[in-house]
C-alpha cells in the first residue's frame, strides 16, 4: 500500500491534535503481545490492528467454543473447535494486512514466559485465570515491561496499567494491588460466575485505549491507578495505588527463579493432597486402625498380599464410601496419581471428619523399598 | 457518616453501598461488617479509604468513603 493510502487509512486519527503523524509512526514501530484471545483479547486486538500497531502477537492455547460467541466477537460458528489465536489472525488480517502477526497456539507458562515476553515493548493481559495473571505480572516486573491489565467478573470490570517507567523507578504493579493470589474457590471464574457479553467489550476497548496512549505517549495512562466500571449502574471508581518496596519480595528474584515458581499451585489450581511416605505407611499398617484401599483396577499388578486392604477402583470409590468406617483412610495406586484423585473425591464426601491420605509415589515404589530392606 | 462501597461478589452479600456512624478505624469497621455479613469471612478483598489503597489499620473520619474490592480473573 502506498503512502497516500496509508494516510487515508489512519487519516481520522492522524488529524487529531496531540496525536499526529509522529504518533502513527510510533504505533507502526510498536511490537505488542496480547495474552488471551478471549472476551478481552478480541476487542483489544480489533482496535490495535485497526489503529495500525506494526507487530502484534497473540498467545492462547484454547479453541473456539459455542459459549464464547456471546462476547468473543472475532469468532463465528464455523470456527468452533479451532484454535482461537489462529482464527483471530485470520479475521484480523482482513482488517489490516500491513500488520505483522505472530501466533502462539500454546499456553503461557513459567517455562516460556521469560523468552516470549522479552520480545515485546508492551504486554496486554486479557487472560482468564489468576495463575497466568500473577505469572505475567511477575515476568513484566523482572523484564521491565509495561503491562496493560484488564479483568471482568459478572457485571464489573477493572483496568490498569502496571509497571510503567517513571523517572528512575516504576509505577505500581498487580502485586501492589493484590499481593497474594487467591486460592481456587475463593474467587469465581467466568465459567462459574457468568459475564455480560458487552462487559469485556467495554473493558477490552479501554485496554486498547491505554495501550495506544502508552505507545504514542499521549494523554495520561492508568499508571498507579485502578479503574473500575459497573455495567448495571454505570458507576465508575478510580483507586490510587502506590509502588511498595515490600511487594518486590513477593516476586521471584530472577527469571530462573520464576521458572521454578509453580503459579498453578500458588493459585490453588492444583489442590494439595496429603501424602505419606513409606515409613508413615508402614506405621499405619502396623497400627491396624486405618482403612487401606487399593484404588487400582482389579487385575493390576503387583498384587499386594503383604498387608490386608480393600480393593475399590478409583471410578467406583465415591459409591462405596459406606465400606470406609475407620477414622483414617489410606489410599494407594501404582504411582500416587490416582490415589491423590481418590483423596480429593473422599474429602468432598467426608470433609474434615476423617484423616484421608495418599501413599506418595505409589505402591510400586513402596514394594521396591520393602525388598531393599529384606 | 462513613460510606462503604462493595464491589464484585461482595455487593451480592452486602449490597452495593451502605453507611455507618461512630466507627473510628478500618479494623473496627471490618469487625462490624463481619458481624453484620458473616459471608464476608470467606471472601478475599482489599480495602481503600478515600480512593487510596491501604495495607494496615487506618483512622476514619466522618466523611470517609471505604471501598472493599475483590480480585477478578475473568477475561
Amino acid at each position: 500500500m502506498n503512502n497516500d493510502r496509508l494516510y487515508e487509512r489512519y487519516q481520522r486519527q492522524v488529524i487529531l491534535k496531540g496525536l499526529g503523524a509522529e504518533a502513527q509512526q510510533k504505533l507502526l514501530k510498536a511490537n505488542v503481545l496480547v495474552i488471551g484471545a478471549g472476551g478481552l483479547g478480541c476487542p483489544v486486538l480489533q482496535y490495535l490492528v485497526a489503529a495500525g500497531v506494526g507487530r502484534i502477537s497473540i498467545i492462547d492455547d484454547d479453541v473456539v467454543d459455542l459459549s464464547n460467541l456471546h462476547r468473543q466477537v472475532l469468532y463465528n460458528a464455523q470456527m468452533i473447535g479451532k484454535p482461537k489465536a489462529s482464527c483471530a489472525v485470520e479475521v484480523l488480517q482482513q482488517l489490516n494486512a500491513q500488520v505483522k502477526f505472530t501466533v502462539y497456539n500454546e499456553r503461557l507458562t513459567n517455562q516460556n514466559a521469560g523468552d516470549i515476553l522479552s520480545l515485546y515493548d508492551v504486554i496486554v493481559d486479557g487472560s482468564d485465570n489468576f495463575a497466568t495473571r500473577y505469572l505475567v505480572n511477575d515476568a513484566c516486573v523482572l523484564l521491565n515491561k509495561s503491562l496493560v491489565y484488564g479483568a471482568v467478573s459478572e457485571y464489573e470490570g477493572q483496568v490498569a496499567v502496571f509497571h510503567v517507567q517513571q523517572g528512575s523507578g516504576y509505577s505500581a504493579n498487580y502485586r501492589d494491588l493484590f499481593p497474594h493470589p487467591p486460592k481456587e474457590g475463593e474467587v469465581l471464574n467466568c465459567a462459574e460466575a457468568g459475564v455480560l457479553g458487552v462487559l469485556p467489550g467495554i473493558i477490552g476497548t479501554m485496554m486498547a485505549n491505554e495501550t495506544i496512549k502508552l505507545i504514542t505517549e499521549t494523554g495520561t495512562v492508568l499508571a498507579n491507578k485502578l479503574f473500575t466500571y459497573n455495567t448495571l449502574n454505570n458507576q465508575t471508581y478510580e483507586l490510587e495505588l502506590t509502588a511498595r518496596a515490600e511487594t518486590r519480595l513477593l516476586i521471584p528474584a530472577t527469571l530462573e527463579e520464576l521458572m521454578q515458581t509453580d503459579y498453578e499451585w500458588l493459585c490453588g489450581s492444583i489442590k494439595v493432597v496429603a501424602e505419606i511416605d513409606t515409613d508413615e505407611f508402614n506405621t499405619i499398617i502396623a497400627d491396624g486402625n486405618a482403612a487401606i484401599v487399593d484404588v487400582r483396577e482389579k487385575d493390576e499388578t503387583p498384587v499386594i498380599t503383604e498387608f490386608s486392604h480393600m480393593q475399590i477402583s478409583l471410578n467406583r470409590i465415591a459409591e462405596h464410601t459406606a465400606r470406609l468406617t475407620e477414622d483414617t483412610i489410606v489410599v494407594f495406586c501404582q504411582s500416587g496419581k490416582r490415589s491423590a484423585q481418590a483423596v480429593q473425591q473422599l474429602i468432598t464426601i467426608f470433609g474434615t471428619a476423617k484423616k484421608i491420605v495418599s501413599l506418595k509415589n505409589g505402591i510400586v515404589k513402596w514394594k521396591n523399598e520393602q525388598t531393599q530392606i529384606v | 457518616m462513613i460510606t462503604i462501597l462493595f464491589f464484585g461478589k461482595l455487593a451480592e452479600i452486602a449490597g452495593s453501598s451502605t453507611e455507618v456512624q461512630e466507627v473510628f478505624s478500618t479494623d473496627e469497621l471490618l469487625a462490624q461488617l463481619h458481624t453484620q455479613y458473616p459471608l464476608l469471612a470467606s471472601e478475599k478483598f482489599v480495602i481503600a479509604v478515600d480512593k487510596k489503597l491501604i495495607s494496615s489499620n487506618t483512622i476514619l473520619n466522618d466523611h470517609s468513603t471505604v471501598a472493599l474490592l475483590p480480585p477478578f480473573s475473568g477475561g
